[in-house]
């Protein structure tokens, strides 16, 4: 694994990196650039955010703030997870932008970590760091998403290839991408739909793989559907066995929340400045008068205040096991449908404030904030949907968590 | 925003949690809670007993005074544990109690009675009125000086009421008007002697006692009033641990009424199914349980910060506003939730949701504490 080699770090020796760490992204984040910046890797969508985020994604690996306790072998830092966990804090710190590549560092690179082949490692991990592979998720289809263990997209095995046809949808990244982690049916007679499920590393351009663009509600581009016409892919890219697909998804799961393999590093998604909305409606004005004269404002002005420190105090509590004994997992599991929700509303509680100025959108100078409460809240929905939809994280919570029964 | 507080725990803390968690799921079993909704006292002398020599009454009454020298942020997982066994006793209005001599009482007082509270002595606060007011100042019960005598003694006048187990108490302490003045007395339990002075009121939570309590023609010294300085802050102080306490009593009843629930949908059949899996019911409980995970994180916040100036009021409102909401949704839901059965005094979700509706009605319910939250926070 990881750094089964790197030693504890001393407090001392802690201290002197999280000064240099410290001091490398107080220079090096970059201000305001003069455009919107995405807030989810999910939202990039013109090609000067797109280069924007790579370049900030290099010059933070190369900096040895990213990867920091992968393998030295593979393009990591080869440090101990100590080590990251401060540069992540200092990055946050300085508010610095998303790391994008957030399929690859955040899912495809655990995976190849923990289960990966030697030669794999190799010629994936580095390029996933530094932003220069690109990598996105092809688990949507056009008539499957919510129901993932039905995908349908074809993948019949053809001598040292994979033959591959049918369509993915929703896929963020997906014109830009190098590479995509694939779920597709390599059978249709399991015992159950899961069983012909397998999973792929597949790059994407390559003959018969098209993309098309598909605009968002923002009207900006960011997520494509992709056509798969008899596209053939190296038999390599198969992970794990044929039907091993589910399982190996699930797994990214767990990576997802740190377990098994060291986090890269970064966030894909930013917190909202949700204090911010205290501050609009400081400065917005009813009558004449401070909107937070008004009583009626003043009560849904608490609640979300209130909503927000749940969230917070959650994320603390969650680390505190004897204030979680009763259900272990109820805060980890409960936690993006009770973020993601919250989002939701706090934004849509923001356009409220606004007036006559809540009709404007970006791009227009007399928009508030330039439209950053508009365009989150309309944004709040990738989170809300993709990923798995609130509804499906209650099944989730009722199933795993108060173990209630499956729907049939 | 700094006046938003952190969560943390104390090892006491979670010692205590778990040796409450066994006493009051073994002492407070559903049949015995359900015959002490018959029993006059409500309370069972024995169990109480015990309580006080598990040393729970002292633990927030400073060793000098011969308490365990804890806080109160050591007093809620207990209350917690209380509140989802629905072990209802004096148990929390006697730790008020002591709060209030402990900010206000003399030297005297607080060598008097601090002992012998935390030693089991029932004391019980009695600071309700007619007018239903939260506001603990806004009253006109009154101690008029005595016409002829030395200025020192005084006769009361007026009527408090929502007193909690007055009829056990061993001492009251009312709050009243001196001179205009908000003060607290505490009077004796043997000095209330006229027949019609004490009625037990009849009150949405059945798990509960109280009484309203005639103070005409009660006379008392002034020795038995506490520090007229200090009885504002004191006030104060037993409004927000009153609140601390009743959410942390929530949080217990909260979890306790979702996991009756949870048992019934995934034991209930129609249609073929069983009921937990149609969505309808699935998802609104889920939503309850995501609230009550929401509002116990406030709840330990409160109790950490307690004691931080400015911190722990917002800390403490913020809880009581939330695990009001998320106790009064989750036992809302699980009466409907059971059907015809739900109606009836025998299906256990009434028990929850009069206990929701109790504890919004003293010390302020949710809209209450969100408007003082948000002269606190704007
Ligand atoms: C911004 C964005 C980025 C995305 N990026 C990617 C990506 O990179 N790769 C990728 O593979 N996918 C991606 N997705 C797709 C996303 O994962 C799916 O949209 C999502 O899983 C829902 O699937 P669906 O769109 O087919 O909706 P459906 O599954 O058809 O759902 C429609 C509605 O029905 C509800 N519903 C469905 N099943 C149930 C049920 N059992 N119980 C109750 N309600 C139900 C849903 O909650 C939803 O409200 C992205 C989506 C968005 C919005």
């Amino acid at each position: 694994m990881a750094t089964d080699g790197a030693k504890k770090p001393s407090e001392a020796e802690l201290k002197d990196y999280e000064a240099q760490a410290d001091a490398w992204f107080r220079e090096n984040t970059p201000k305001d650039p003069g455009f919107m910046l995405p807030l989810t890797f999910m939202e990039v969508s013109t090609d000067q955010q797109f280069e924007f985020l790579c370049d900030w994604q290099r010059k933070v690996y190369e900096a040895g703030y990213l990867g920091t306790s992968w393998p030295a072998e593979y393009g990591g830092g080869g440090m101990h997870p100590d080590y990251q966990r401060i540069s992540t804090r200092m990055m946050k710190k300085y508010d610095g932008p998303i790391i994008l590549n957030a399929i690859g560092i955040g899912w495809a690179g655990p995976l190849l970590l923990d289960i990966g082949s030697e030669e794999d490692k190799h010629k994936y991990i580095k390029g996933m760091l530094n932003a220069d592979d690109i990598w996105c998720q092809g688990f949507s289809e056009p008539e499957h998403g919510s129901d993932l263990g039905s995908a349908q997209l074809k993948a019949v095995r053809d001598g040292d290839e994979y033959v591959l046809s049918g369509s993915k949808i929703w896929t963020s990244l997906g014109d830009r991408a190098k590479y995509m982690i694939l779920l597709a049916r390599t059978s249709n007679d399991g015992p159950s739909k899961y069983a012909g499920l397998s999973f792929f590393l597949i790059p994407m351009k390559i003959p018969g793989i098209e993309t098309r663009r598909i605009k968002k509600l923002t009207g900006e581009y960011g997520f494509v559907q992709s056509f798969f016409t008899d596209a053939r892919v190296p038999a390599e890219g198969l992970v794990g066995k044929e039907g091993d697909g589910w399982m190996v998804a699930m797994k990214t799961l767990e990576y997802e929340r740190g377990a098994k393999v060291n986090p890269a590093g970064g966030y894909y998604l930013k917190e909202l400045d949700a204090m911010g909305v205290v501050d609009l409606a400081r400065n917005s004005q009813r009558g004449g008068k401070p909107l937070l004269d008004d009583p009626v404002m003043r009560d849904k002005m608490v609640e979300q205040m209130m909503e927000i420190q749940a969230l917070n105090l959650n994320n603390q509590r969650r680390r505190m096991a004897p204030l979680n004994q009763d259900k272990p997992m109820g805060l980890a599991m409960m936690n993006k449908l009770a973020r993601t929700e919250m989002i939701r509303d706090l934004t849509e509680f923001s356009l409220g404030f606004q007036g006559t100025r809540a009709g404007y959108y970006v791009g227009d100078e007399n928009a508030v904030d330039d439209g950053y409460w508009h365009r989150s809240y309309l944004n709040s929905f990738s989170a809300t949907i993709g990923g798995g939809t609130s509804e499906i994280q209650r099944n989730i919570v009722a199933e795993h968590v108060l173990g209630l029964p499956k729907g049939r | 925003m700094e006046n938003l507080g952190t969560i943390g725990y104390s090892e006491e803390q979670v010692e205590l949690m778990e040796v409450a968690t066994n006493f009051c799921r073994d002492k407070s079993p559903m049949d015995k809670v359900r015959a002490l909704l018959d029993d006059d006292a409500g309370f069972d002398s024995a169990i109480w007993q015990e309580i006080a020599d598990l040393g729970w009454l002292a633990i927030a009454i400073p060793e000098e005074y011969e308490g365990v020298g804890l806080s109160l942020s050591e007093v809620v997982p207990i209350a917690e544990q209380m509140g989802k066994n629905l072990m209802t006793t004096p148990f929390a209005d006697v730790t008020l109690a002591a709060q209030a001599i402990l900010m206000a009482g003399s030297a005297a007082q607080k060598a008097q009675y601090l002992p012998q509270i935390a030693a089991g002595t029932l004391a019980s606060l009695a600071l309700s009125e007619a007018n239903g007011d939260w506001d603990l100042s806004n009253i006109s019960a009154a101690a008029n000086a005595k016409p002829n005598g030395s200025g020192d003694d005084y006769i009361l006048s007026g009527e408090k009421l929502l007193v909690p187990y007055a009829a056990q108490a061993d001492i009251i302490i009312v709050s009243i008007l001196v001179d205009g003045a908000v003060r607290l007395a505490i009077i004796p339990r043997g000095d209330i002697v006229a027949d019609d002075a004490m009625r037990r009121e009849q009150i949405i939570d059945e798990t509960r006692r109280t009484y309203a309590v005639t103070l005409d023609g009660i006379s008392i010294g002034g020795d038995q009033l506490l520090d007229a300085d200090k009885t504002q802050a004191a006030l104060d102080h037993v409004h927000l641990a009153a609140n601390l306490l009743q959410s942390a009593e929530m949080s217990g009843g909260t979890i306790a009424v979702i996991d009756y629930t949870l048992d019934y949908l995934k034991t209930r059949k129609q249609f073929g199914k069983v009921i937990g899996e149609y969505q309808a019911l699935k998802h609104p409980i889920t939503n309850a349980y995501v609230d009550y995970e929401k509002a116990r994180s406030h709840l330990y916040s409160a109790a950490h910060c307690f004691n931080d100036q400015g911190r722990g009021e917002v800390a403490t409102r913020m809880a009581k506003a939330t695990i009001d909401k998320a106790y009064s949704f989750a036992a809302d839901r699980a009466i409907q939730f059971h059907g015809g059965f739900g109606f009836t005094h025998d299906c256990d979700a009434q028990l929850y949701r009069r206990a929701a509706i109790w504890h919004a009605s003293q010390h302020g319910d949710a809209t209450y504490h969100r408007a003082k939250l948000a002269d606190l926070l704007f």
